[in-house]
């Protein structure tokens, strides 16, 4: 039988625009290419700016991880302008960036990623068991007679790779409708130093120009802790609950096996290393073997494969890195050049090889580093699925869906703590949000920070006291990037190839590999 | 949109678990946000349960970061799982819907064929005009879709600066050629009717205000030059700004961080862009009325506004210029000029109204003739 290609374009329930084609051969995927069908210049649009408005623009790369895109810029040029934030800036952007996670990764877990593998219309089949689970039910079954899918319309339900039970396909059905009130909550907290979300205001290079009172902080603890309830009462057992019908995602998924992470949640030294998620790398699934990360050295971009025109590309740092598009495709990229340039995205690679982000990532990586609630959390979910011991399995999408919610439930028991720790700044007389600075005329800097799903680094030169570079490399840059210039598939493609497809028409198993990443 | 009678309304309702006092509850809050008396509560119930199918929508994404997407399913008032599932009919939305690549744009084509001319349809983010494949999906660039969709649409809203003026990627240079939806249409010789929400992102309640007043009063809220509702877009965030009082006794914050922060003073001069922008958020706020900008001690960056990213750019630089009774004056002048004129027995609101405005081109909304429906 010849091999078959199939496109799946638009890829939904993502942030971002994207194109997934793949080969299949004997029922299974022989190869892959992802297209991120988006372009908008922001480092064309940033030369010639002041500094600071970098930092707003930032959060317009992604309105999913705003805060993050807009921490790594205000950290970018602190470093340009040589400026540390007080503690509290510290804590707040902490409890701020917690309140991003938590959502973020609730929102993925029920809204994005959760159509994958919850049949809703199964649900409609399932003997209730509570009242609550009976007026969900009521509530589904009335949408439904309706004639009017909309939004659930056309899916793949009844899909054979739906392994739920009716009841549990009601339960997950209930859990997704309560999950859109906790996500907003958790903004809401997020909202109290930030101002809004998304798109906080309050986190310009210097710390914070929120001074928050006790009445604010008390506020922001209530709305998280009811958050925190949520991922320990629902999302937790949910995740248990399906684990034993979905364990095989264990077998494929795995891609490279490489790892990265620059760091996340700061610690009272301000050192990336010593983050609650820290910075490495871990390559070929080499766990003994933790690398420390030279942002100025150890990543390199490529663009044989990417509409950019070839001096963007070569493997050269983002620090010295250009933007200038080249597009060479069909209008509408209704078809790809499969041998040639196919991709708005370029190939960054970390010492020439790809590696993928995210909450797998920052989990092995914070395990290989020591961390002990990482180490209690993996190893007791490893003995909780009847696999003690095995690491190995979570190289997989397996690994991917778990570590997210394992993930949240390390930042769940860490807020808390940073609300203790500004309470007894304050307590104690400090009351400094913000260390003031002069703008330097011509300065470089360079910051690396995790988003929720995966590696930001930005890199600045400034000239004149007006931006002359902005080079941001956010996480789907990393995690959808195409081919390098040797060939080697980037972390999406590669963990794609030798998924099974039962039905290539309903590639269902295809999109949960695409949304393990949480692109 | 064909009509049933109420009872039967309200059964359907019962059977979905909403009970009568709730949807009476909803029908008060959506008369408020229509800026409305509660006596129109009654009205507003028999306006909806006259309704035999939930009105189909459509929402479009083009060259945005989904910001406006996550600011409206942070909806309260009412919740996001009310809208789509008891009020609206989302038949397309790729951030939400469960089908994928083909299937999922064949969704969009279905309703674009069968509710043609009935069709509401949302747009986040640009159309890329300069390069056209700077945004594609399944196969087709904004441009293409959005010229499809249009002609069959009843009206557009246009949500966040993005889809009203390009936004983000139409700041100097637009590399992209990125426009507003608007601009786009009429180059098109195409006048389906736009309704423009600007806002990075677009405020929740914005939407729900405009889709409740077009449902409800079966037309689209009166607008102005813009396209913006005059009713949430009438006045400047300095009109109404609970740190009003400072500015006009000339009391800044000159450093984050400082004592007069803490105090809650004036932050004009450290870039608040709150006289030159039009938005209700002084009074309707952000995630269910947590908290804004403003009230977490930054300056407003006037996001609200067309071409905001080059119009107000180096943001933490105060405005350049304001015009104060009739004489341009810098930051460093207005709070000395406000205590003059205060020692000279002038009240501070009237040099406050003064300033209100005039400053740089966001007057247009009220200077020019307004549209009206």
């Amino acid at each position: 039988m010849a091999n078959k290609r199939i496109v799946i374009d638009p890829i939904t329930r993502i942030e971002g625009h994207l194109r997934i084609e793949v080969e299949i051969a004997g029922g299974k995927v022989v190869d892959a290419w992802n297209t991120t069908t988006l372009f908008r210049g922001y480092e064309m649009i940033l030369k010639g700016r002041e500094p600071r408005d970098a930092w707003h623009f930032s959060h317009r790369i992604c309105g999913i991880c705003p805060t993050s895109h807009g921490h790594a810029a205000s950290m970018c040029l602190e470093d340009a302008y040589g400026v540390t934030p007080p503690d509290n800036a510290r804590l707040i952007r902490n409890l701020m960036e917690s309140s991003q996670l938590l959502y973020d990764h609730i929102l993925w877990f029920y809204i994005l990623n959760g159509f994958d593998y919850v049949d809703i219309v199964s649900a409609l089949s399932a003997k209730p068991k509570t009242k609550t689970l009976k007026k969900v039910q009521e509530r589904v079954k009335a949408f439904v007679d309706s004639g009017q899918l909309g939004f659930l319309g056309n899916a793949y339900w009844g899909h054979p790779e739906y392994k739920l039970p009716a009841e549990l396909n009601l339960e997950l059905t209930a859990s997704y409708l309560k999950s859109l009130k906790i996500k907003s909550l958790a903004n809401e907290a997020g909202a109290v130093f930030g101002g809004k979300f998304p798109y906080i205001i309050s986190s310009p290079p210097g710390g914070v120009t929120c001074i928050p009172t006790l009445t604010q902080i008390a506020d922001y603890q209530d709305k998280m802790l009811k958050v925190k309830d949520f991922i320990d009462d629902t999302l937790i057992p949910d995740l248990m609950a399906i684990a034993p019908y979905y364990l095989y995602l264990k077998d494929y998924g795995g891609s490279h096996k490489s790892y990265l992470s620059m760091g996340v949640l700061d610690a009272k030294n301000q050192d990336p290393y010593d983050r609650l998620f820290p910075r490495g790398a871990i390559m070929n699934g080499d766990l003994g073997n933790l690398q420390k990360v030279d942002l100025m050295k150890d990543i390199g971009e490529y663009v044989g494969h990417s509409w950019y025109t070839d001096r963007c590309g070569g493997g050269i740092n983002p620090s010295e890195g250009i933007t200038e598009p080249n597009f060479t495709g069909k209008e509408g990229i209704g078809e790809i050049d499969h041998e040639g340039r196919y991709d708005w995205t370029k190939a960054v690679r970390f010492k020439g090889k790809p590696a993928e982000g995210g909450p797998l990532a920052q989990m092995l990586i914070a395990y290989a580093s020591g961390s002990e609630p990482a180490k209690k959390l993996v190893d007791g979910t490893l003995a909780a699925v009847g696999a003690p011991g095995q690491l190995d399995i979570l190289f997989s999408a397996l690994g991917r869906v778990v570590a997210r919610v394992l993930k949240v439930k390390m930042v769940a028991d860490a807020f808390p703590v940073w609300i203790d720790e500004l309470v007894a700044n304050i307590k104690r007389g400090d009351n400094n949000f913000y260390t003031d600075y002069d703008l330097a005329s011509d300065a470089t800097g360079v910051a690396g920070w995790d988003a929720p799903r995966g590696c930001i680094t930005d890199y600045t030169t400034i000239k004149g006291g007006r931006l002359e570079t902005w080079q941001a490399v956010p996480a789907s840059t990393w995690n959808f990037s195409p081919r390098d210039d040797k060939g080697v598939r980037g972390p999406a493609e590669e963990a794609l190839i030798g998924v099974p497809v039962q039905d290539p028409e309903n590639p269902l198993e295809v999109l949960r590999i695409v949304h393990s990443y949480d692109p | 949109m064909g009509k049933k009678t109420g009872s039967e309304f309200i059964k359907s309702l019962e059977l979905k678990g909403v009970s009568r006092r709730d949807f009476l509850k909803f029908c008060g809050t959506a008369a408020t946000m229509l800026g409305l008396s509660q006596l129109y509560a009654p009205k507003i119930a028999h306006a909806i349960e006259s309704m035999s199918k939930r009105p189909p929508v459509v929402w479009l994404d083009f060259m945005e970061c989904l910001g406006c997407t996550e600011s409206f399913i942070n909806a309260t008032h009412p919740e996001v799982d009310k809208i789509i599932l008891e009020i609206l009919s989302l038949e397309y939305h790729e951030a939400v819907m469960a089908a994928a690549g083909d299937k999922a744009h064949q969704n969009l084509w279905n309703a674009v064929e069968r509710e043609n001319g009935e069709l509401i349809c949302v747009v986040e983010g640009a159309i890329a005009t300069k390069i056209p494949s700077a945004i594609t999906i399944g196969g087709m660039t904004s441009m293409a879709i959005m010229t499809k969709v249009a002609k069959a649409s009843k009206a557009i809203i246009s949500v966040g600066t993005c889809a009203t003026h390009g936004g983000t990627q139409a700041a100097s240079p637009n590399p992209t050629g990125a426009v507003g939806v608007e601009e786009f249409l009429r180059s098109q010789g195409i006048n389906t009717p736009v309704i423009n929400l600007p806002g990075c992102p677009v405020n929740p309640e914005n939407i729900i205000s405009t889709i409740l007043h077009y449902l409800l009063l079966e037309k689209l809220p009166p607008l102005d030059s813009m396209s913006r509702p005059k009713n949430l877009y009438g006045a400047t965030i300095h009109d109404n700004c609970p740190r009003r009082g400072h500015f006009d006794e000339g009391r800044f914050v000159e450093t984050f961080g400082s004592k007069e922060e803490s105090l809650g003073y004036c932050l004009y001069k450290v870039g608040c862009r709150g006289p030159s922008t039009y938005s209700n958020c002084p009074q309707v706020l952000w995630n269910n009325r947590q908290n804004w900008c403003i009230g977490a001690g930054a300056p407003c960056i006037g996001c609200f506004e067309p071409y905001f990213w080059d119009k107000f750019k180096d943001f933490y630089k105060p405005l350049p210029d304001v015009e104060l009774l009739g004489v341009k004056t810098s930051a460093d002048k207005i709070g000395i000029a406000i205590a003059a004129a205060t020692a000279g027995g002038v009240a501070a609101h009237l040099i406050g109204s003064a300033v209100k405005g005039r400053l740089g081109k966001s007057g247009e909304g009220k200077g020019k003739e307004d549209k009206e429906e």
